[in-house]
Formats: C-alpha cells, sequence, structure tokens
C-alpha cells in the first residue's frame, strides 16, 4: 500500500470523525450538555494532523493508522455518550454504536500489518459487519425518533411553562388592576360619602327654610287671629271696668236697684271669664307659633286632633287671604264627636295639616280664577274614628291633581306651583312625619278637575 | 237706630250688648249681630230699610266683608245704608279697597269703643 492511500484513508477518517463529531455535538446538544467534552470532540483533528506527521516523518505506510485513528474516535465518541447517558438518546446511541466500536476493535485486532483480514474470519466478519451496521442503523433512527419525541414533550413542556408565564404575568396585572380598582372604588365612596352628608346638610337647611317660609305664610293669619282675642280682651276689661264704677254709684244710692246690680255683676263675672278665655286663645297662638318654628321635640302628647284641625284650618285660610284679599273659601268642617285623643307630636300634625289645607286653598283658588259660573270654593276636613285608627279627611274641590302627578306629589322637591311659590318639601315632609313619625299613612285620591281628597289614618296608640 | 253688626266671633254680641248697655236700655240703638256675610244679606232682605248702618269686619270665612260692602252698595241703595268696616288688618290695601267700594268708615281691631260711639252718636244727630 503506498502512502498516499494511507493519506487518503486518514483523511477520509478525519472527514468522518470530523462530521460524526459535529452530528454528535447537534443532535445531543453538546455545546449545552457538556461544554468541555465537545470543545475537545472539535479537536478530533488533532491525533489525525499529529499522525499525519507521522506518516510523513516516519514514513509509515500501515492501513492500520487510519483504522487505529478512526477506533480512537469511536471510543472517544462512546466516552462522550457514556458521561451524556442519563439522556435517553444518548444512551440509545451508546447502545447503537458498542457493538459496531468492537467490532471496529476486533477489526483492528485480526488484521494483519498489511490491513487485511485472515480468509479465516472472512465471513464471520462479513456477517458480523452486516449484523453490527443494521443494529447501528436501527438504532440511530431509534434515537432520533426519541430525540423527536423529546423533543415535543420539551416543546410542549416549554408551552406549559409559557401559558404558566403568561398567567402569571395576567395575575399580577390582575391584582395590579384590583388593587387601582379598589382604590378608586375607595375614592368615589368617600367622595359619594361626602356628597351624601352634603346633602343631608343641605336637606336640613331646606327642611329649616320650609319651615319658615310656611312660619312667613303663618305670621300674617297669626297677626290676624291674634288680634280678635285682644280686641276682646281690651275692650271687655274696659267695659268691666265701666260697669264696676257703675255698680258703685248704684250702690251709693238710698234707694238701691238690686236686681241690675246682680245684672252687672253677673256680667262683669262673665266678662271676666272671656277675658280669661281670648287670653289663652292668644297665648295658644303665640304658642303655636313657636312650635311651628322649633325643631320637633319629638314628644309624643294626647292631641285632640278636631281641635287641633279646627285651629290649623282657621291658621291656613287667614294666611292665604293675607296674601290674596280678593281669596274667599267655604270651610266645612265635620268632626267626630267623641273623637278619641291620639298619641302624637302635635306641631308636627299641625304643619302636615297646614300644609294640606294650604296646597287645598290653592287648588281652589287656582279653579276660582279660571272663572267657572257658579263655583263655591270649598275646603272641607273631617274627622273619624276607625276601630284602632282615626281618620282626618282633607278635600277639597279645587282642579285636582292628575293621575302622572299624583305619583309624584309625596317626592321631595315635586312641585307644580310656579318657582319660588313651593319648595316641593311640603307633601314629602308630611309624608316623613305621618309615616315615620307616627307609624301613620297619608294617601291622596283625586279627580281632575273635581277635587282632591288626602286621607290621613293615625293609630290612636303608638305601639311600643 | 238700627244698627248691623257682623262678625264670625261669636262674642262680638255680648261686646257691644255691655259697650252699649246704656243706649240700648234708653231705646237710642238696636242691635242686630250676623255671623257671616250670609247671614248678614238674609237679614238684610228680611228686615229691608230697617238698618241703617252697619259694622262689619272683613276677614271672615265664605263672603268676606268687603264682598258683603260690594252687595249691600249694590242691592240697598235707598234708603241709603252707613256701612263701617272693622278689621284687624290696617293695612293701607284693605283701607283703600273699602273706600273704593263706598265704605263710610273704616276702624281697626282692638275696637276703641268710645271712638265707635262719637262716630255714631254723630251720625245719629
Amino acid at each position: 500500500m503506498n502512502q498516499s492511500a494511507v493519506y487518503g484513508e486518514l483523511l477520509f477518517s478525519a472527514l468522518i470523525a470530523a462530521g460524526i463529531g459535529r452530528g454528535l455535538s447537534k443532535f445531543l446538544d453538546l455545546p449545552r450538555r457538556l461544554p468541555r467534552w465537545n470543545r475537545l470532540l472539535s479537536y478530533l483533528w488533532v491525533p489525525a494532523a499529529v499522525l499525519f506527521l507521522a506518516i510523513a516523518i516516519f514514513k509509515l505506510r500501515s492501513p492500520l493508522i487510519g483504522e487505529g485513528y478512526f477506533l480512537l474516535v469511536l471510543v472517544l465518541l462512546l466516552a462522550v455518550l457514556l458521561a451524556v447517558r442519563y439522556h435517553r438518546p444518548a444512551r440509545t446511541l451508546l447502545f447503537a454504536m458498542a457493538p459496531f466500536v468492537l467490532y471496529k476493535a476486533l477489526e483492528l485486532l485480526l488484521e494483519e500489518p498489511d490491513g487485511k483480514l485472515p480468509k479465516a474470519y472472512d465471513a464471520f466478519m462479513d456477517t458480523t459487519r452486516y449484523f453490527v451496521l443494521i443494529w447501528l442503523i436501527t438504532f440511530v433512527f431509534i434515537a432520533r425518533s426519541q430525540k423527536k419525541t423529546l423533543e415535543k414533550e420539551r416543546l410542549v413542556r416549554e408551552e406549559e411553562e409559557k401559558a404558566k408565564r403568561l398567567i402569571e404575568i395576567q395575575n399580577v396585572e390582575l391584582e395590579r388592576l384590583v388593587v387601582e380598582r379598589t382604590a378608586a372604588l375607595t375614592t368615589q365612596a368617600e367622595e359619594l360619602r361626602g356628597a351624601l352628608t352634603e346633602l343631608r346638610t343641605t336637606q336640613a337647611q331646606l327642611v329649616q327654610s320650609e319651615k319658615m317660609a310656611s312660619l312667613g305664610e303663618l305670621t300674617a293669619g297669626i297677626a290676624h287671629e291674634i288680634q280678635n282675642p285682644l280686641n276682646f280682651v281690651n275692650n271687655f276689661a274696659d267695659v268691666s271696668v265701666e260697669m264696676l264704677s257703675e255698680l258703685r254709684e248704684e250702690q251709693a244710692r238710698p234707694e238701691r236697684d238690686l236686681a241690675l246690680e246682680a245684672e252687672l255683676l253677673s256680667d262683669i263675672s262673665q266678662n271676666l271669664q272671656k277675658i280669661h278665655h281670648h287670653g289663652q286663645r292668644a297665648a295658644s297662638i303665640v304658642k303655636g307659633m313657636l312650635e311651628h318654628s322649633r325643631a320637633s321635640t319629638g314628644e309624643r302628647q294626647p292631641i285632640d286632633l278636631n281641635h287641633l284641625a279646627d285651629e290649623y284650618l282657621r291658621l291656613a285660610y287667614q294666611g292665604l287671604r293675607a296674601k290674596d284679599k280678593s281669596f274667599n273659601a267655604t270651610l266645612v268642617t265635620d268632626f267626630a264627636a267623641n273623637l278619641p285623643q291620639v298619641e302624637a307630636i302635635g306641631p308636627d300634625l299641625g304643619r302636615v295639616l297646614l300644609n294640606l289645607f294650604s296646597n287645598g286653598f290653592y287648588a281652589v283658588r287656582q279653579r276660582q280664577l279660571r272663572g267657572e259660573a257658579g263655583y263655591a270654593p270649598t275646603v272641607s276636613v273631617s274627622t273619624a274614628r276607625q276601630g284602632d285608627e282615626v281618620e282626618i279627611r282633607v278635600r277639597d274641590n279645587g282642579m285636582g291633581i292628575p293621575e302622572a302627578v299624583r305619583q309624584k306629589i309625596f317626592q321631595p322637591f315635586f312641585t307644580t306651583k310656579p318657582s319660588g311659590e313651593g319648595t316641593g318639601l311640603g307633601l314629602s315632609l308630611s309624608y316623613d312625619i305621618v309615616t315615620k313619625g307616627h307609624s301613620g299613612s297619608i294617601t291622596v285620591n283625586s279627580q281632575e278637575g273635581k277635587y282632591t281628597e288626602f286621607l290621613i289614618s293615625l293609630p290612636i296608640h303608638q305601639a311600643g | 237706630m238700627q244698627i248691623l253688626v257682623v262678625d264670625d266671633e261669636t262674642d262680638v254680641r255680648d261686646l257691644f250688648q255691655q259697650r252699649f248697655r246704656r243706649e240700648i236700655r234708653n231705646g237710642e240703638l238696636q242691635f242686630n249681630f250676623a255671623f257671616s256675610g250670609e247671614e248678614a244679606l238674609g237679614f238684610l232682605r228680611a228686615h229691608h230699610s230697617e238698618v241703617l248702618i252697619i259694622l262689619s269686619d272683613i276677614n271672615m270665612p265664605g263672603m268676606s266683608g268687603l264682598e258683603l260692602l260690594g252687595y249691600v252698595k249694590e242691592e240697598f241703595e235707598m234708603p241709603p245704608t252707613t256701612m263701617m268696616m272693622i278689621t284687624a288688618y290696617g293695612d293701607d290695601e284693605s283701607y283703600r279697597q273699602a273706600m273704593a267700594l263706598g265704605a263710610n268708615d273704616f276702624l281697626v281691631k282692638p275696637l276703641d269703643f268710645s271712638v265707635l260711639k262719637s262716630k255714631l252718636s254723630q251720625l245719629n244727630s
């Protein structure tokens, strides 16, 4: 065998070794798994180069050199595979290559120095070669498919990891959003609470101003109501003084008219009672006015509803008359005799009645202004006992309330009056006073253009 | 001299009867009382031409004193009826309105009876 053939074989072996080394490195992902061994694999050409030089220097011609080099490479590869045997395809490759390397080693051992196998082993070695090659190829394919499977699994795992990470990121984002929203909601709740407090304050102020407004309406009525009793107090007092002096004159006479004296005395005594009565009347009007302007004390007392209704009907009427002199109406009262007293907050119920009467007068006034012939404006109030309750009906034959409006009249701030004339709180306050304050009910019944009737039912005894 | 007093306060009757007890005893003045404008009109229709002086409150439920004044001036022209208004409101508006409707006088509550008496005696003479 000439030297060039030896070179050729060595070169061929070196190229195949480099190819296999490169392939194996890629197949097993050696740069990652075994960086050091991988670097070593890239120096597979070095022994080949050394042998090259040896051949050139020592003029070696043995064909065994190339095969020896190849075996060296194979052993090295086996060692690499052994090092990564934890990797299943590597194990399979190890399994695939082992017989092949053994065969190669055996071949090298049995070969004569000229590179030829002795004839005796020919048949055996041929069979064995085929067997190891098929073995090798089969297991290489198996390793490949194993690797593919692993790759797929890895991909799936990676996808899962990715999805997991994504979910984690989303979770973090969600948590951030939740925190953000919670903060926003908390702020909003705070703001709403503030607004609510403000509204409550405003409402309280409006309630107070509504009270003051109705107080203003009342003042005129009260002035009138108070002048009448005062007129009697002054004049009965004066006339009593006159009568007393007349009595003295009579007593001083020699012929006393005893019948006249007795008449004078009885008149004086009667007058004193009248003075007392009208003084009381004035006092109760002033008291009523004070109670009206004062915030409710919430004190329940037995109340004579007939008396209360009568008093406030007059007050409402005079109040309106004071503002509008051309207005007049017929007041009809129908009070149940022996009506039981009701446990109630007098000033509060008075406000309710005043409100209903004022509305009634307003309604008949509106209808009167239309100039219907023969229209007699009438506001009436009646009381009745119904079992454990007392009913008060306030009825007017005014404009009536349309169905659509009727549903809203107890809402706060709802008013049909021109702006500035009504706060829209009168009926809503009345509703609160009757339902919340007295556990009663207030309902309305009306026919448009005919009448309106409010019905208040109050329990005679408050529960609890 | 017949006087009709119109007021929704019933104690007015006692007051006038006591205040004018001497005049009533003398037969100088005769008083009749009506407790609403409607009642007053009814009385006037029934006792036409007897009443010379009407003393009326203005603020009354139902027919007001001013309305009554209007009816009286319209219905009972002859003999001329003297109509005096008595009110708890001494405001200019009521006064102007009463005068425009033909009221002869305008008195304010609390009523000063000495003033009223002198006015009545002036009318009487």
